[in-house]
């Protein structure tokens, strides 16, 4: 049998879904599989099925390259020995941290105390230039300033379309203007 | 002070006093704190591992709660001491492992533990007699306050505290509570209670915490999450939930009473005997009728031991406490019969 979407390929994996109480058949190539996987990243259903029936050398080889520029641990020596190698680890791998904090804690945000100084520590996409950075101490920010950095961040978030954080990010600014 | 000098005394959470001390024993609040900068222990060479060693001991020497503090170098005592350290809860397993480069400062009346280089680079713990979590959150953040003057901790305004483990992150804090509920172990409820517990968010363990079983009926409960709620959040969520145990384990106590008195006395009194009169017991053995005997105390079947006596027992019946009490080592079944010694004295007295 033939792929249904290049029509090209044997087709291996084979579905069944029910829409509107109708099944509907569906064979597919590896190759095509994955492609329309990392397409329907975000929907579920078909996509859900196929992530757990193959495995993607395109995002496991990227998970497995993830690497802290600070410390040197690899995504796959966290996965080994369970724990980070320091603290700019949960910036490098924070994308594919959050699920596993989501589903440790239920939740991915600290709403808990702040420490009498803080000093911002890199987001993900910023990591390039963690190794130069110095580390600079800021005062304790104001609630205005809060607010207006966390909306800066939630724009980055809707442009990087990370639509999760930015909803995170909007009930943060929603609980600090209510408070 | 010195390490020996521990023996002499009872620790302050072990007094028996605090609220509902008749259930709970003790109290206890832990935070994870690492120095920003540094890498965490585990991925450390000796280099950074004696840096951060140097640089917290110097804060915590300054700290005025640690100005009397008992300071020990978990490289330089020996195996018995450090397990003496671990049956006090003074340090945690973890911190036994790999001892190099590894300290721990233990404030006069053992209230305050902090150990350095575990996990993470700074383990702080409060623990208190009874169910008093608020008493050990007072000290912890005025402890954690002072610290934070002169120490900048690794932190993210996303996900807070950061830790070496991933299920620590946040609020970097453990609170827990060791509670005795020998009577809702006896009308079997306690598995239920424990997949009740599981489902809100909080664990279940055994005496000395992660993955050691539960013996003698005491459990200790704890919480699982640590970030996306407050620290104050899950101190409350923690007490209320122990408040159901305890008037669970109360209202199961009335039931026995009322129901099976005189199984439940024969059990305390054959308890009692066998502890005043043994000459060889194991620590398991000790461990389930102290619980019983605990029990009988609580509900006034027992009236001539206080449970104070009990709660020392409770510590210096363990393998390296009877060593140091004898002051030297003792095998498997020397132990068992050092251990009954004591106790027929103890009870004797």
């Amino acid at each position: 049998m033939l792929c249904d979407i290049c029509h090209k390929n044997e087709a291996v994996i084979h579905i069944t879904e029910i829409v509107n109480d109708e099944a509907k058949e569906l064979h597919v190539c590896h190759q095509c599989a994955e492609a329309e996987s990392i397409k329907m990243q975000q929907n579920f259903g078909i996509a859900e099925l196929l992530s757990g029936m193959v495995e993607f050398p395109a995002l496991v080889k990227k998970e497995k390259t993830l690497r802290c520029h600070t410390c040197g641990m690899t995504y796959n020596d966290f996965r080994k020995i369970g724990k980070l190698g320091c603290s700019d680890c949960y910036a490098a791998f924070r994308n594919v941290l959050l699920p596993l904090l989501k589903s440790i804690h239920g939740s991915t945000h600290h709403t808990g105390k702040e420490p009498l100084k803080v000093t911002p520590i890199p987001q993900a996409e910023e990591k390039d230039s963690v190794v130069s950075r110095q580390p600079q101490k800021v005062k304790l920010p104001n609630k205005a300033n809060r607010i207006a950095e966390l909306r800066i961040r939630l724009k980055k978030a809707i442009g990087a379309e990370e639509y999760e954080q930015a909803a995170i990010l909007r009930d943060r600014i929603h609980a600090l203007e209510k408070a | 002070m010195k390490l020996d000098n521990l023996l002499k005394q009872t620790g302050e959470w072990l007094k028996g006093t605090g609220p509902n001390s008749g259930i709970v024993i003790s109290s206890r609040i832990r935070l994870a704190r690492n120095i920003k900068g540094f890498s965490f222990f585990d991925w450390s060479d000796d280099a950074s591992k004696q840096k951060i060693k140097k640089i917290c001991e110097d804060r915590i020497t300054s700290l005025n709660l640690m100005k009397k503090s008992l300071y020990v170098e978990i490289d330089k005592i020996t195996p018995i001491d450090r397990q003496f350290l671990l049956e006090r809860h003074l340090v945690s397993k973890e911190h036994l492992h790999n001892t190099a480069l590894k300290s721990v400062f233990i404030s006069d009346k053992e209230i305050i533990s902090i150990m350095i280089n575990e996990e993470d680079h700074l383990r702080i713990q409060v623990m208190q007699s009874g169910l008093n979590l608020e008493g050990c959150w007072d000290i912890l953040e005025r402890l954690n306050k002072d610290l934070e003057k002169s120490l900048d901790f690794s932190y993210s305004e996303e996900m807070g505290y950061l830790t070496a483990c991933p299920t620590n992150v946040g609020t970097g804090m453990r609170a827990s509570a060791m509670l005795h509920l020998p009577a809702i172990v006896m009308t079997r409820q306690i598995r239920g209670v424990v997949e009740a517990i599981s489902k809100l968010g909080l664990t279940v363990r055994g005496l000395f915490g992660e993955g050691t079983q539960a013996r003698g009926n005491f459990f200790q409960v704890s919480n699982q999450f640590t970030l996306g709620h407050t620290e104050e959040a899950i101190i409350n969520s923690l007490q209320k939930v122990i408040k159901q145990l305890i008037s669970q384990e109360e209202n199961s106590r009335k039931f026995l009473m009322a129901k099976k008195k005189e199984i439940l006395e024969d059990k305390v009194a054959r308890a009692y005997a066998t502890l005043k009169s043994a000459h060889i017991i194991s620590s398991e053995e000790t461990l389930e009728l102290l619980s019983l005997l605990r029990l009988g105390i609580d509900i006034k079947i027992i009236k001539d031991i206080d449970n104070s006596v009990l709660n020392e027992l409770f510590v210096i019946i363990q393998p390296a406490h009877l060593q140091k009490i004898k002051n030297k080592q003792l095998s498997s079944a020397d132990r068992d019969t050092e251990r009954a010694k004591l106790i027929r004295d103890r009870l004797r007295r």
